[in-house]
Parts: C-alpha cells; structure tokens; sequence
C-alpha cells in the first residue's frame, strides 16, 4: 500500500500553515515563485512523510492532496 | 484501503480569492466534506452573506444565493418555508451576523427555522478593510480603534453563541475553532451534527467557527493561530452550549 502525496504548486499561496503543522518537518516554502507570485510550499524530505493528513487538514487552498498508490493520480483539469 | 485526502466534490476548482493563511478556505473544504458525506449536493441551497465569503458561491458546486448585508437568515428563513425539502444553510461573517444582522439571526433562531447558519468569528471586518466588529477583543488595534478598542465607549465583545443558546426555542448552538489539525476535525463533527439536525427536521443550528484574519490583524498567518489560541480562545470558550435535547438557557457543556 502507496501514497502519493501532491501539492498543486498554482493553487498554493504559501501561507506556511502546512510547514508550521507538519509533525515530521517535511515541508518548507519553495525559493521559487509560482504564477501568482507565492512562494509554494513542498516536500522538501519525502522521505520522512508519514501521510498523515495535517497539512491537508489546515490547507486553506485544498492544494495538497494523498490519494493512494493504486488510484491513477488525478490531474488538474 | 487506507484514508486519502483528496479536494472534496462539492468545492469548485476554482482558486479562492482569500489572503494567504486565511481559514475561510479551511471551512469552506469542512462544509463541502460534510455535504459530500451525507450525499446532499443536489438538494443543498447555502446562502453567502457580505463578507469577505461574499463570493462564496464560486467556491461550492452546488446552488447558491447571495443575500443583502446581515440578511441571509431572512433569505435562508424564505428559502426554507418555500421548499422545506431542501438544505438551507447561511455562511456568515460577524461583521454580518453579530452587527447588522443581530435582528435576523436572533429571531430566526427563535422562530425556530429549520437551517443551519455556519458564523465565522475573526474578532474584525475583513473585506471592508479591518475595522471593528463587536466581537473585536478589548484592546485589540484595527483602523476604527486604533489606540486599541475601549470597552467603556464599545461595550464588551458580544458572545453569539451564549446569546442565542439564551433562546428557549429548542437548537443546536456550538463553538469550534480550525487553528489546529485536532480542531479542525472537531469543527467538522459539529458542522456535520448542524446539519444532521436538519436533515432530520429538528431544530435551527448555528456552528460559531473562531477564525483568523492575518492581514487585517497585521500578523503572519502562523501568528494569527497563536493569536487566536492565547487571545480569543479564553474570551470565547469552545463547546455545545446548547442541544435539541437540552432545556433552553445557559447549560453550556
């Protein structure tokens, strides 16, 4: 059983809540900016993820998603 | 099969219009969850308020009207008595609910009307640029206060949640908050209970959410949580205050 784990770097505004809440510090804000000129966030250590679901919880974009590993990733419309 | 999280089908695609850090956009995806869950989306009418959510209706797919300022529980309430098959529900700011709508919701509350009013409490107006609301706290600097708010000339912040669990009509009155994962899922539960109650024709219901407003607080969006944890939380408990099932008054759980 996979996760794959996705954040929609357009629709990120680079609040910080989702680094701020992640208990495992996987996340940090991107040096580049996206088309509406945030600093998204990312998986900086993937590796470290634990799929809990914090940073979907205080998302206020809805941009990170975790869908499992047998779904084909779904893509931006 | 584990649990996934993915953008919930009521929640349009489209980019919402609010500041970085706003928990608008967290209470917009928990409203879109629970419609989801109970499989409403076709029968669900919300009503946006004026507001910073005053575009609410482009972030929901599902029908929306929009209401004059502080009236949505007039238009909910109309709504409601026309097609009492449907979900009604407000989504309000309290600039919109707790200060010109005050009259609205306190008598749709006791008329007893059979929808669910979600309020947004960020202690300031955030759309018409951050001046005081009545649920601003004592001391708290916006651009109408700005030597802090001076409870001997604006009273107390008001509490809408105590006051309108006061009502003796029976309703499900409860204040949650989204400043933290744990919170969050609390604050789902009772919209969700909000509105089951409707579903199942009982009561009105309000689900008082404490919210954060950085730009208008001046603070980064990770600050205005803090802010909101060590300020507004002691002035404003969470909890049910009232139930169907409950008594009227103040048996604030």
């Amino acid at each position: 059983m996979s996760y794959i784990f996705a954040i929609d770097c357009e629709r990120c505004k680079g609040c910080g809540l989702c680094v701020n809440f992640c208990p495992k510090n996987v996340l940090e804000i991107s040096d580049e900016l996206n088309k509406k000129g945030y600093y998204p966030a990312f998986q900086a250590r993937p590796g470290d993820c634990i799929y809990c679901g914090s940073c979907y919880m205080m998302c206020p974009d809805v941009a990170i998603s975790i869908t499992s590993g047998n779904i084909k990733r779904k893509l931006k419309k | 099969m584990g649990k996934t999280f993915t953008r919930p089908v009521a929640l349009s695609e489209k980019d919402t219009h609010y500041c970085p850090g706003c928990t608008h956009g967290i209470v917009h995806r928990l409203v879109a969850e629970v419609i989801d869950e109970l499989g409403i989306r076709g029968k669900t009418i919300g009503v946006a308020p004026v507001g910073c959510a005053v575009l609410a209706y482009n972030y929901f797919s599902f029908d929306f009207m929009e209401a004059a300022h502080g009236r949505a529980p007039a238009v909910a309430t109309g709504i409601k008595r026309v097609r009492p098959d449907l979900m009604v529900f407000t989504y309000q700011g309290d600039g919109d609910l707790a200060s010109i709508g005050t009259a609205e919701i306190i008598h749709a509350a006791n008329r007893g009307e059979k929808i669910t009013t979600i309020f947004i409490n960020n202690a300031v107006y955030g759309m018409t640029g951050g001046q005081m609301a009545p649920t601003t706290m004592p001391g708290q600097k916006t651009t109408t206060t700005p030597f802090g708010r001076d409870v001997e000339q604006t009273g107390m912040p008001m509490k809408m949640a105590e006051l309108l669990s006061a009502l003796m009509t029976p309703a499900y009155i409860t204040r949650q908050t989204v400043i933290s994962p744990k919170y969050v899922i609390k604050a789902k539960k009772a919209i969700k209970k909000a509105f089951e109650y409707q579903c199942e024709g009982r009561c009105f219901s309000l689900v008082e959410v404490i919210s954060t407003c950085p730009t208008n607080w001046g603070m980064t969006p990770v600050e205005a949580l803090s802010w909101a944890e060590t300020t507004l939380l002691p002035y404003y408990p969470l909890g049910e205050f009232k139930t169907p099932d409950s008594q009227g008054g103040n048996d604030a759980a």
